[in-house]
């Protein structure tokens, strides 16, 4: 028995492996062809290393386009949104969790529906709309949508109802104003929530294609998703190498941050959807 | 304190609320709320984007959208893609899900490791999988060969085009799935395990009366959220295939963005919208309906 209970273990061990390479390996694949040469990348079957690692791979790739303009872009427009989210998301979950007023559950229930409506569906009205306000090719069709987070709203309100009602009085007792509660007190309490929403939130529109394609037509104000999708449109076939460079500029950040930060990455997107 | 209180104060402290929550409602109603108004507007009209106005022309835009083949081939693209792609993410990950929670540093690096793909933007995945799916040079062909398989054209042919994207997007949200299944897998209360366990009951009926039912409040979200989040795929139909060859992988949002943005028939986008939104709507309202009724089971 203990023989069959050791293979058991082997068997799943390597069971594990294998799940974890099919999710792995295309990374490591995407890495591997990053350095190496158009001879190496088309050839069947597959060359695995690379005879001479290519790091000017990268360099071609990031001068194949103004390369810094997308990036500086991507940079700046997700923590424009961040910040945003947070300057109109604190206010708002702070009444919606401490004050009674008329119409709150109501207003509360639309801030909701907003979170229902993906920009899937909105995104032909919204792109009308803000080219009659002559917004679209700028920064602000990219940043403005996105300035208040339903689902920040959602979290911080949860956050903020859970501290106790004396901490607040007690403040208040000291003359605080609510303003100074609502900074000074309740955002310092509310900051693993704030950890969490920032990390979904930056990961997001960092990685959002979907909504700079649809807004903007000019390199000046596209981000780094969109320059490295138009990676692939090269003369005469694809070259898969330079594509693969350029994909690491986006995606090397991202698991730079996942591997620092796993366990509330996980959380903040496992939660943000189980609202 | 309440004596000191100015009479600015006083008149302060009602509207007060109403400010805070003033600057987050505007953003909702400007980009939310309103849009979905003024599209429902313009699927009853004619208008080219450029011409300065836009023509009353009743349901013919519906009328049109259902009248056309492609649509229909666009429709049951959207739906096969969806069927496919929630069932077998779903499955394979409640699979995961049973093998995998347990405690342990190993168990916790494979979960990583599954999960990873989930926070990568879907522009790279997509370039990536067209990478290894390419007919000619790509690893799949490769693995395939390898199985004594023989190479398939991937995304070049108009029979597995849509497999290919089906098999993209199933790589990618695995792993969110799994997390959300263990999540709810460990809710379920040790004692009735326990209690299962002194009552000697066979595994598959411990797993098919409590485990199931137990967990059948995720499997319904995941269900929802999946299903929902299916309907709208576009990056990588947009990167991937552009909805060819011959249309065989062209679904609805790809399909209203060609017509608003390529061909400007704004009011035919706008009717191709609405369905969407019908369609997101209804399974929306199934999911708040269910978490009402869970709560007054509670």
């Amino acid at each position: 028995m203990p023989h069959v209970h050791k293979m058991l273990k082997w068997l799943e061990l390597a069971g594990m492996m294998m799940v974890a390479l099919i999710f792995v390996f295309p990374f490591v694949w995407m890495f591997l062809t990053s350095f190496k040469s158009l001879q190496e990348v088309i050839q069947f079957p597959p060359q695995w290393l690379p005879e001479t690692w290519l790091w000017e791979n990268v360099v071609k790739a990031w001068d194949s386009g103004p390369f810094l303009t997308y990036f500086s872009n991507s940079v700046l427009v997700a923590l424009s949104i961040l910040i945003l989210q947070f300057l109109t998301g604190v206010p708002a979950a702070y009444a919606f969790a401490r004050y009674r007023f008329k119409g709150r559950n109501w207003l509360f229930g639309l801030s909701l529906i907003a979170l229902m409506i993906p920009p899937q569906i909105t995104f032909l009205p919204v792109f009308l709309e803000l080219s009659q306000w002559k917004l679209i090719n700028t920064l602000w069709a990219l940043i403005l949508p996105y300035s208040a987070s339903a689902f920040g709203i959602f979290l911080l309100r949860q956050a903020f109802m859970q501290v106790p009602e004396e901490i607040v009085e007690a403040a208040r007792l000291d003359q605080a104003s609510e303003w100074q509660i609502m900074w000074n007190l309740m955002v310092p309490m509310a900051r693993p929530v704030l950890v969490t929403f920032g990390l979904f939130s930056f990961i997001y529109h960092w990685n959002d294609y979907f909504w700079p394609l649809v807004m903007t037509n000019q390199e000046l104000v596209r981000t780094l998703p969109i320059g490295i999708a138009m990676l692939k449109q090269s003369e005469g076939g694809v070259a898969w190498h330079i594509v693969m460079a350029g994909n690491l500029i986006l995606v090397l950040p991202i698991l730079l941050i996942f591997f620092l930060a796993q366990r509330q990455i996980i959380r903040a997107f496992v939660y943000s959807g189980v609202k | 304190m309440n004596q000191q209180m100015s009479i600015l104060e006083r008149l302060w402290m009602p509207v007060r609320p109403y400010l805070f929550v003033l600057p987050a409602l505007l953003v909702f109603l400007a980009f939310f709320l309103y849009p979905i108004g003024y599209m429902i507007y313009l699927s009853f009209t004619s208008w080219n984007f450029i011409s300065p106005d836009k023509e009353f022309v009743g349901i013919a835009n519906y009328l049109e959208l259902f009248a056309e083949p492609e649509f229909h081939q666009v429709l049951f693209n959207t739906f096969l893609y969806t069927l496919l792609t929630v069932s077998l993410s779903l499955g394979i990950s409640l699979l995961l899900a049973l093998w995998l929670n347990r405690r342990g540093s190993l168990y916790g690096i494979v979960q990583g490791a599954i999960f990873s793909p989930y926070i990568i933007s879907l522009v790279s995945v997509s370039l990536l999988w067209m990478w290894m799916m390419d007919p000619r040079y790509g690893l799949l062909n490769w693995v395939l060969n390898w199985f004594g398989l023989p190479p398939s054209k991937w995304l070049t042919d108009t029979d597995s085009a849509i497999y290919g994207l089906i098999l993209v997007s199933v790589w990618k949200i695995v792993g969110y799935n799994t997390l959300v299944f263990i999540a709810g897998l460990q809710s379920i209360p040790r004692e009735i395990y326990e209690a299962a366990a002194m009552d000697r009951s066979p595994v598959w009926r411990t797993f098919s009366k409590i485990t199931i039912p137990m967990l059948s409040p995720t499997l319904f979200f995941l269900l929802v959220i999946n299903t929902i989040n299916s309907f709208q795929v576009f990056d990588t139909v947009q990167v991937m295939t552009q909805g060819g060859p011959v249309n065989s992988t062209n679904m609805l949002v790809y399909y209203i963005y060609e017509n608003g943005f390529d061909f400007f028939k704004i009011g035919y986008a706008s009717a191709a919208g609405v369905v969407l939104l019908l369609i997101v709507g209804i399974l929306t309202v199934f999911h708040f309906l269910f978490l009402s009724k869970r709560v007054h089971y509670r």
